[in-house]
């Protein structure tokens, strides 16, 4: 194997692109080094991003904020702003292992991990989170939704890297949730995990609403269903029961040691309606 | 395998080493440096034993490459004693009882200073949370939260008189 830090987003896409085999971005390495261990996979060159100019950096963008892709859960939990904006996102994100996890971990690697348990994908995906990519055709915006293509699985092409993930900029009276089911507190992979962004109008009615699922399929699942439940409701009692119902629709689990097929499309819905609330109850309505 | 050469600074002074481009830095403390506190419990991030500070950041040794470490600012259990004179959340750990077998221990201590540098006073429950990643099998914790919490106190009053 061969290690590599390159100095420029360019340079690592040349050294992704060029070298045959296995090649690996090392983000926080908190999958990546497991997997090695695990004799999983033996890589030919890992390219080490994070010597990137602004890979580690918070930026305020447009009313949001740019993510640099190396930006690990204990860098973007102190981040006042970003924990504002987006509160969902944040707990997803700091869900992630412990905080010797969370020193490392990226949303990125969470995202390239493509682990259908990732718990900073479904809050992403709820958020409209844009991954920036660079690649041997320069760089390119991708809705993080697009990312994902089954367990262990991206779209990303040969040569490509995310750099950054945008938040976007968001109304006043907007808020977001994340909640997952894991059988212990702390340190557990998700046996089915719910994020809800919610919009609401001066009234208290919610005006835009997005509804995305983890664990319960081999990628995140947005739930428009879920969404038009809620909207132009002020997540009364009829419309969390709609959002439960259509966030176990949605579902297209599988069977394992950590939860049965009925257990977890029963649990997506309870989630699904209590995120909500949550994401209601910060963005300021009242019932 | 090629060795790389790694520049960095370890406990506030200048090291270097060569070391496999896929070896871990915790394999390059403990074999390459002699540095033997932080331990390896599982090597997959699961038990914090091999927990030491990153550039101000709380890690697993076993999830980084010794090749990261080139200039960046590693602290070690190494470097928690001053001298002969033990930290007060090592003496405390001693004074409570906080540590049986003692494998756990070095790991244990890195991440407590860690928080506490962060929150000089933190919760009974904030702290077993930022220690979840710290596993015993000796102790039950209530012992481990006992001792921090009265270092955490010590270390308050040190700072009022100062
Ligand atoms: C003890 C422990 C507990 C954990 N608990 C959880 C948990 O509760 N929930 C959860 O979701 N995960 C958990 N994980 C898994 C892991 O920590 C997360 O998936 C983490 O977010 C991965 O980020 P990373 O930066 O460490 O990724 P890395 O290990 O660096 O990379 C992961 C994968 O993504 C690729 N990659 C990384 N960055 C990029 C990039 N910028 N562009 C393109 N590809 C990239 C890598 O090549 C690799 O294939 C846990 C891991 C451990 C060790
Ligand atoms: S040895 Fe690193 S976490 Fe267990
Ligand atoms: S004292 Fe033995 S593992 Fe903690």
């Amino acid at each position: 194997m061969r290690y590599a830090r390159p100095a420029t987003a360019a340079e690592a896409v040349t050294l992704l692109g060029q070298q045959a085999g296995i090649v690996r971005v090392l983000g926080g390495g908190t999958d990546l080094l497991v997997q090695m261990r695990s004799g999983m996979i033996e890589p030919d060159l890992v390219v080490d991003i994070k010597h990137i100019p602004g890979i580690n950096e918070i930026r305020a963008e447009a009313g949001g904020f740019r993510v640099g892709a190396a930006v690990s859960g204990a860098a973007l939990g102190d981040h006042a702003g970003v924990c504002a904006l987006w509160p969902g996102v944040a707990e997803g994100f700091q869900l992630i292992g412990s905080t010797q996890v969370q020193g490392r971990a990226t949303m990125a690697g969470n995202l390239c991990n493509a682990s259908p348990a990732g718990d900073a994908v479904p809050a992403l995906v709820a958020a409209e989170a844009v991954a920036r990519i660079e690649g041997p055709e320069g760089a390119r915006d991708c809705p993080v939704a697009a990312i994902p293509a089954g367990p262990g699985r991206t779209t990303l092409k040969k040569g490509e890297f995310i750099s950054s993930i945008l938040l976007p900029a968001r109304p006043e009276r907007a808020s977001d949730a994340y909640l997952r089911f894991i059988p212990r507190t702390e340190m557990d992979i998700a046996v089915a995990s719910c994020a809800v962004s919610l919009v609401l109008d001066s009234a208290g009615t919610i005006t835009v609403a997005r509804v995305a699922l983890g664990a319960v399929a081999p990628t995140v699942v947005l739930v428009e269903a879920g969404a038009s439940a809620l909207v132009g409701s002020k997540a009364g009692v009829p419309a969390l029961a709609a959002l439960a119902a259509a966030a176990s629709a949605a579902c297209a689990p599988i069977d394992d040691k950590r939860g049965t097929i009925e257990f977890r499309t029963e649990v997506a819905g309870v989630l699904a309606r209590r995120a909500a609330e949550t994401a209601y109850a910060r963005a300021g309505g009242r019932k | 395998m090629k060795s790389l050469q790694v520049s960095t600074t370890i406990n506030g002074d200048a090291a270097e080493f060569l070391c496999a481009p896929d070896e871990t830095l915790l394999d390059v403390l403990r074999n390459r440096l002699g540095l033997t506190g932080a331990k390896e419990g599982c090597g997959t991030g699961d038990c914090g034993a091999c927990s030491v500070m990153l550039n101000g950041r709380l890690v697993c040794s076993c999830l980084v490459l010794g090749a990261e470490a080139e200039g960046a600012e590693i602290a070690t259990i190494e470097g928690l004693a001053e001298g002969d004179v033990l930290h007060p959340l090592q003496q405390a750990f001693i004074d409570h009882a906080a540590l049986q077998c003692g494998v756990c221990t070095p790991g244990i201590l890195v991440a407590a200073k860690a928080l506490l540098d962060r929150d000089p006073d933190p919760s009974d429950e904030a702290l077993r949370y930022w220690l979840a990643g710290n596993l015993c099998r000796c102790t039950g914790y209530d012992k481990i939260i006992a001792a921090v919490q009265a270092a955490a106190a010590e270390m308050r009053g040190a700072r009022d008189v100062a």
